[in-house]
């Protein structure tokens, strides 16, 4: 997902906010993975905006993507000029209210913004995980998400909610807890990565291992892969937008120039944009968090792993509601691939509502300033709120 | 009883009253989800809509409706056998493709099908017909032969005969007249192919013989 941080222009937000941190899953009681490691300890950060109401049915999850973070919304100071990633969404009458709904997200374990990840201190070695740390599924960071749900008393949530890495955790929160989830709002996202989604990533991932400075995931001590890995950013944010949208937004334009350099410089506006976004990138971003964190995502297959090759079979026995959005430019996660977990829910007669939003600029779609979108989910969420009441 | 004055459009109150409550309703073709939200909110249905257009499916989920944007023909294939007890088309066979596969997916996944549809033989067409010289263009049927999204054009006494051709059962029906911006209305008994300007129709599954 991009950087389109924006303030909520009516000067609406949830305020000051801070970063709490869980840790589990320590030296007795480590987490088995997916892939059969016992691995622990595991920190995960989290933030949460709003008030948990009495009876606790007002708890949202939200989910975030390849990049985020647990900052959703707010600021972390008076000071900060930079709200989080979502808070266009979240915030006081907002398309998820937060005086009305507890939101809370949480860093994915693997990631390398305050939970455990491949350049956390591996503590048995007294250095930086580096490849030692354990390759990761989409599963195994909606457990841990699950484990910071009990430590925090929540047994039900009234929505989980995410686009694209994000949507991924929320099918997979569905299926996996369904006794937990009461509605679910999947965005721009997919059942399993198609050959055109595994080879953007790993194209991008062999750009950060191709750097010299990678140094096999030990660079910790040195210097950084920041070209692979800004490289690797470049290839994402093509994947993000669309033919029309950087059509639009950059055409053949130059650069601050009239004319050719007949060299290799960022002649054209959508090389310099790429070479900015890059750059931008590797100050926030660990290279060896990218590599995992695509990697489950590659990983991703809800058929294999819950309904053993069968879509209709992985969805079977889910009471939550959802609702699938799908964007027509998205050519990441196209509408074809929502259209195939919507069928499946509908044959294991599952309350669902799809729509496809009309939009220009691709994947990143859900991340704009959208009042479609914003009313949809409202409208959705009260739905649902309502329902409980009954 | 259809009460009078109520906000909601005198077909679709007719088609309500028919509905029990807290069944399982199909809306083909929704639109802005006027009859799904009347059948949620009075009659306490389980409610799902299909719709083509993405402005309405957007009207219907923030109204707190199920709906799925999609053809009605392709959207209608997914459901279990019965699933719904009742799977309504209401004010839009003029303009289905094929009209008797989509009767027959209906009487698949839904135990009764409730259809209405504007007649084309209520006497203003025929007088139309036979006097102007042109193609008739009605309250009901406002547009024109090269603007219309009506393709089919049928009678209330050719509904019947294709129902009967299918050999499904009409349970119900009503031939009726609108009036008060279509709010209010009449039922129509006397010669009903040539005085009502809709018809309504609730058909079970087919005789076994």
């Amino acid at each position: 997902m991009s950087e389109y941080i924006e303030h909520d222009r009516a000067g609406k937000s949830v305020g000051q906010v801070e970063k709490k941190f869980y840790t589990f899953a320590e030296s007795s009681e480590k987490m088995v993975l997916e892939n059969g490691t016992h691995f622990g300890p595991i920190t995960l950060a989290y933030e949460t905006c709003g008030k948990l109401n009495s009876d606790r049915t007002n708890v949202i999850l939200v989910l975030h993507a390849l990049t985020g973070d647990s900052h959703m919304a707010g600021v972390y100071s008076e000071e900060d000029a930079k709200p989080g990633w979502w808070d266009i969404m979240i915030g006081p009458g907002k398309g998820i209210d937060t005086d009305r709904f507890f939101v809370v997200c949480s860093n994915i374990v693997g990631g390398c913004m305050g939970s455990t990840g491949p350049s956390s201190l591996n503590p048995e070695k007294g250095k930086p995980y580096g490849m030692d740390f354990p390759v990761l599924t989409i599963g195994d960071m909606v457990r841990a998400q699950k484990e910071l749900m009990d430590h925090l008393g929540i047994t039900k949530l009234l929505s989980v909610i995410g686009g694209s890495l994000g949507g991924m955790q929320v099918l997979e929160w569905s299926v996996r807890y369904p006794e937990m989830v009461r509605s679910a709002i999947p965005l721009a996202t997919t059942t399993k990565h198609s050959a055109l989604a595994i080879a953007f990533n790993e194209v991008a991932r062999q750009a950060i291992m191709a750097d010299p400075n990678w140094c096999n995931g030990d660079y910790y001590s040195g210097k950084k892969p920041d070209m692979g890995l800004a490289v690797a950013r470049m290839i994402g944010h093509i994947t993000y937008l669309s033919d029309e949208s950087m059509r639009q937004k950059f055409g053949r334009r130059l650069q601050d120039q009239s004319d050719f350099s007949y060299g290799f410089n960022a002649d054209f506006q959508v090389e310099s944009y790429l070479r900015y976004q890059g750059s931008k990138f590797v100050e926030r971003f660990d290279a060896n968090s990218f590599l995992y964190i695509t990697k489950a995502a590659d990983y991703f297959d809800l058929e294999q792993q819950h309904g053993r090759g069968s879509i209709v079979q992985a969805f079977s026995g889910v009471p939550a509601k959802f609702l699938v959005v799908s964007f027509t430019s998205d050519w990441l996660y196209p509408t074809y691939q929502s259209k195939t977990m919507v069928k499946a829910m509908k044959k294991n007669g599952i309350d669902v509502s799809f729509c496809e939003i009309e939009a220009n600029c691709g994947h990143d779609a859900f991340l704009l300033p959208n009042e479609r979108l914003t009313r949809l989910i409202s409208g959705f969420l009260e739905g649902v709120f309502n329902d409980i009441g009954r | 009883m259809i009460s009078e004055g109520e906000n909601t459009r005198y077909d679709l109150r007719i088609i309500a009253s028919w509905i029990k409550p807290e069944s399982r309703v199909l809306g083909l073709g929704c639109g802005e989800g006027e009859l799904l939200y009347f059948l949620k909110t009075k009659k306490q249905v389980k409610e799902t809509g299909i719709e083509i257009k993405e402005e309405r499916v957007r009207t219907c989920i923030e109204k707190g409706l199920s709906v799925l944007q999609g053809d009605i023909n392709e959207e209608i294939l997914d459901y279990p056998p019965d699933y719904f007890d009742y799977v309504i088309l209401s004010q839009t066979l003029q303009q289905v493709f094929e009209p008797e596969s989509l009767i027959c997916s209906m009487m698949k996944i839904g135990k009764q099908a409730i259809v209405s549809f504007p007649n084309f033989c209520h006497w203003r067409i025929r007088m139309q017909l036979l006097f102007s010289g042109h193609v008739p263009v009605t309250k009901e049927l406002p547009y024109e032969w090269y603007n219309t999204p009506n393709i089919r054009v049928l009678s209330i006494n050719d509904f019947r005969r294709f129902v009967e051709r299918l050999n499904f059962r009409i349970l119900k029906e009503a031939a009726i007249v609108l009036r008060d911006m279509n709010q209010n209305g009449d039922i129509v008994t006397t010669y009903p192919n040539l005085f009502a300007s809709y018809g309504i129709f609730m058909i079970g599954k087919q005789k076994f013989i």
